[in-house]
């Protein structure tokens, strides 16, 4: 007689959400997660309690007021007419300006630093590393200040560089004169760069309050067509070589074709550069405060962006030595034995191949970079948290708000950042089928 | 954790922060010790002296306040504040009051929510430029660089000044005075611009004071005060009766040296109701009848307030002014004690 008897099957017990091991640890995250809602419900219940305590109301409508202040470096017209959500894109503006500028040179710079901390040559590889561990072991808000004190203290005052009636009438000259056969001037507050003027130009209109300059894009549109119509040379010359295994030359050629049509488009305009100076009266004295003409690059803005990059840099260069090292060996002493010379091999065989490792990390670092920006303040560098997160908060009290659409935007700027690194580390890395 | 003594903690914790800022009065002495927002520096109205001890014209408020209420002027927890932070500290409740060149105006009253007590000094703004500069006028600043403190209403007067005046100028937003005198003294702008009382001030800490000027032209109303949350009268009327009574003070010749010997041997109705040796004052405020007594023996009057801290005797040597009393064609001027 065979005893065979079914295993029981057991219902649903409650006890089993804590003592079954396959449902204890549902349980454990629901009841974690009850208890988040719980907290992040207990937080925004106190903000609206005490908004309500103080009566105080949560509402955006202040950003489509009169802002009423005055920001020195703006993209984009501005007056204090403006509305303070205006004031808000001008900070973004600039923020994005500083976190742009300053991610090209870091990314420059840290490449070249970090191939060439792998040098052969001793001098070379230990000044490489000196650079490396002096800016990233020292905050990078010293940084700035640095470079703000330095170039604020060591530049001479534009008043150095006016012409004075005493100077006219012994013939001496100012205490400053302009750089680089009198086209640039850098004074303690900013570097004025001769600015580009035309006296035929197409004009512009505007969209969306957004100045669109015609004659900038015209620009943009021939120089454009230009590098494809060069493309298509070069294509033509590479078909030639592979037929008669000759390379016709080029490079005239080339240069023809790329900036002859900006540069004749640029004369029918009446291109000529403004070249920043003193206003000065009949007899050559000169008046006012600061320079007229020309294009005023703040040191608030070079000192920002300029102390950003150089210790961001420090960085990139490690983590472009660490994707260097991490290609093997074998691959440099293949790419000699076929004849390429280090320079080729670097360009050609091992830095494609360490763009993969070095991609990811990169990522960090220029949201660490744009997110940085908001030291800016320490400068007096009008960025988002100078417009929106300082005067505009300050002057409308309206503080909660601020700080959630400030946050909101970085947020949304670091993630457009990192989709973007992350669509390019697809296309770059390895490909496996 | 308990659950229930979590919940507990939370729901107090709400509580508590539903209730700051309703009974300052009781908060100030349970804790013993009155804490004022005060400048992070400005000489003669709020810096810390040679000690680290907070001196200065808005800081003897802060110190009247803790006599009157406290009886002990050295009572005080300064806590120092910026032009941008200074408003949500007193907003939070970080400090009970707020004693720092902060100009009265109808959206911090009404929109930020605050009640300004009183008027302790009529200031307006002005610019200082260097000597060697060769301007003698605000009209003649046309295109010049302004050093400018970022979160103040001199920001938006500056702005309409300029744009009144058909000039066009520059800002260079600084986060404090002492930023905004090394950048200025650097050249980094080509004037300064605040309260005029505080450019005088900041004059009086540079080492050449005699090669800058501050210009003729006074822009705006600036009337500085100490200022309390809303919704909390009783301690808004502390505060300010605690002023008065030192401008009264000044009015009745009661001085810190004189003030015991005023209370036992004065006939006037009204000192003696301002000394507690009259009436019920002080009970109507929720103080004992000594308050306005202490208040003055501790600071002195309004008059020797001025005089110690930013008057003629003084680096920075303002004149009364506007701030002279009533009688001698000042503003100030204290509501009758009865």
């Amino acid at each position: 007689m065979a005893f065979v008897q079914e295993a029981p099957k057991e219902g649903f017990r409650l006890s089993m959400l804590i003592y079954d091991t396959r449902y204890r640890a549902i349980t454990i995250q629901v009841v974690v997660l009850f208890l988040f809602l719980l907290f992040l419900s207990w937080l925004v219940n106190n903000t609206i309690a005490n908004l309500a305590a103080k009566d105080r109301t949560f509402d955006f409508g202040f950003l489509w007021m009169r802002a009423g202040y005055d920001i020195n470096q703006t993209l984009i017209p501005y007056t204090n007419d403006s509305t303070h959500m205006r004031a808000a894109v001008i900070g973004l503006l600039n923020t994005l300006l500083s976190a742009l500028v300053g991610c090209t040179i870091a990314t420059v710079l840290g490449v070249v630093i970090g191939v060439l901390r792998l040098s052969k040559n001793w001098l070379v590889s230990r000044l490489m590393t000196l650079y490396v561990e002096i800016f990233r072991n020292v905050p990078v808000l010293l940084w700035i200040l640095l470079a703000a004190t330095l170039l604020s203290e060591t530049m001479p005052e534009p008043k150095d560089f006016k012409v004075t009636q005493a100077m006219v009438e012994s013939g001496a000259e100012p205490a400053a004169s302009n750089i680089l056969f009198g086209t640039v001037a850098i004074t303690n507050r900013s570097s004025l760069i001769p600015a580009p003027l035309l006296d035929r130009p197409l004009g512009g209109m505007e969209i969306a309050s957004i100045p669109v300059n015609f004659s900038l894009l015209a620009v943009l549109a021939v120089f454009i067509g230009s590098v494809l119509v060069n493309a298509r040379f070069l294509r033509r010359v590479k078909a030639i070589q592979e037929e008669t295994g000759e390379r016709p030359v080029t490079w005239w050629k080339s240069l023809a074709i790329l900036f002859v049509p900006v540069i004749a488009l640029l004369m029918a305009m009446g291109f000529h550069l403004e070249i920043p100076g003193f206003p000065t009266d009949a007899s050559g004295v000169s008046k006012g405060f600061n320079f007229k003409g020309g294009i005023e690059v703040l040191h608030s803005f070079s000192a920002l962006t300029l102390a950003l990059a150089l210790y961001t840099a420090a960085f990139i260069a490690e983590i472009v030595r660490s994707g260097i090292m991490a290609i093997a060996r074998g691959q440099s002493e293949a790419a000699f034995a076929l004849g390429l010379r280090p320079a080729r091999t670097m360009r050609l065989v091992i830095l494609p191949q360490a763009l993969r490792v070095i991609i990811p990390p990169l990522i960090s670092q220029y949201l660490n970079l744009t997110k940085n920006t908001s030291l800016a303040i320490a400068v007096s560098y009008m960025d988002l948290r100078g417009t929106l997160g300082g005067i505009t908060l300050n002057q409308t009290g309206k503080e909660l708000e601020c700080m959630l659409l400030m946050m909101g935007i970085y947020l949304v700027i670091s993630l457009i950042i990192s989709s973007v690194m992350n669509a390019f580390n697809r296309a770059v890395k390895l490909k496996e089928r | 954790m308990n659950k229930s003594v979590f919940l507990g903690t939370l729901s107090a914790a709400a509580l508590a922060a539903g209730l700051a800022g309703a009974a300052t009065l009781d908060d100030v002495k349970a804790r013993g010790e009155l804490i004022c927002g005060v400048n992070v520096g400005l000489t003669g109205f709020g810096a810390p002296d040679a000690n680290g001890n907070y001196q200065g014209f808005d800081v003897a408020i802060c110190k009247a306040v803790a006599a009157a209420v406290l009886g002990d002027a050295s009572k005080v927890k300064y806590v120092p504040t910026t032009g941008e932070t200074r408003f949500t500290a007193l907003a939070s409740g970080e400090v009970d009051l707020l004693v720092r060149n902060s100009t009265w105006t109808f959206s911090r009253d009404n929109d930020l929510k605050f009640d300004f007590v009183a008027v302790n000094y009529y200031d307006g703004q002005g610019f200082m430029v260097k000597k060697d500069l060769g301007v003698t006028s605000a009209k003649e600043l046309d295109g010049a660089t302004v050093c400018i403190q970022t979160g103040t209403t001199t920001e938006l007067n500056l702005a309409d000044f300029f744009k009144a005046n058909n000039m066009t100028y520059t800002p260079v937003n600084i986060a404090d005075d002492a930023e905004g005198q090394r950048q200025y003294l650097a050249g980094a702008c080509d004037t300064y611009t605040t309260d005029a009382s505080g450019l005088a001030a900041s004059r009086a800490t540079m080492p050449d004071a005699e090669n800058h000027i501050i210009l003729p032209e006074i822009i705006s109303k600036e009337p500085l005060g100490p200022l309390v949350r809303h919704g909390d009268s009783q301690w808004g009327d502390i505060v300010r009766w605690t002023y008065f009574a030192l401008v009264a003070a000044e009015e009745y010749g009661v001085t810190s040296a004189n003030v015991a010997e005023v209370a036992a041997s004065s006939t006037n109705p009204e000192v003696k109701r301002i000394l507690g040796t009259e009436g019920e004052l002080g009970a109507m405020l929720g103080l004992d009848k000594d308050w306005g007594m202490r208040a003055i023996a501790a600071v002195g009057n309004y008059g020797e307030i001025f005089e110690a801290n930013i008057g003629s005797a003084t680096p920075i040597g303002l004149s009364r002014g506007l701030n002279a009393l009533w009688t001698q064609g000042g503003l100030q001027y204290a509501p009758p004690f009865r």
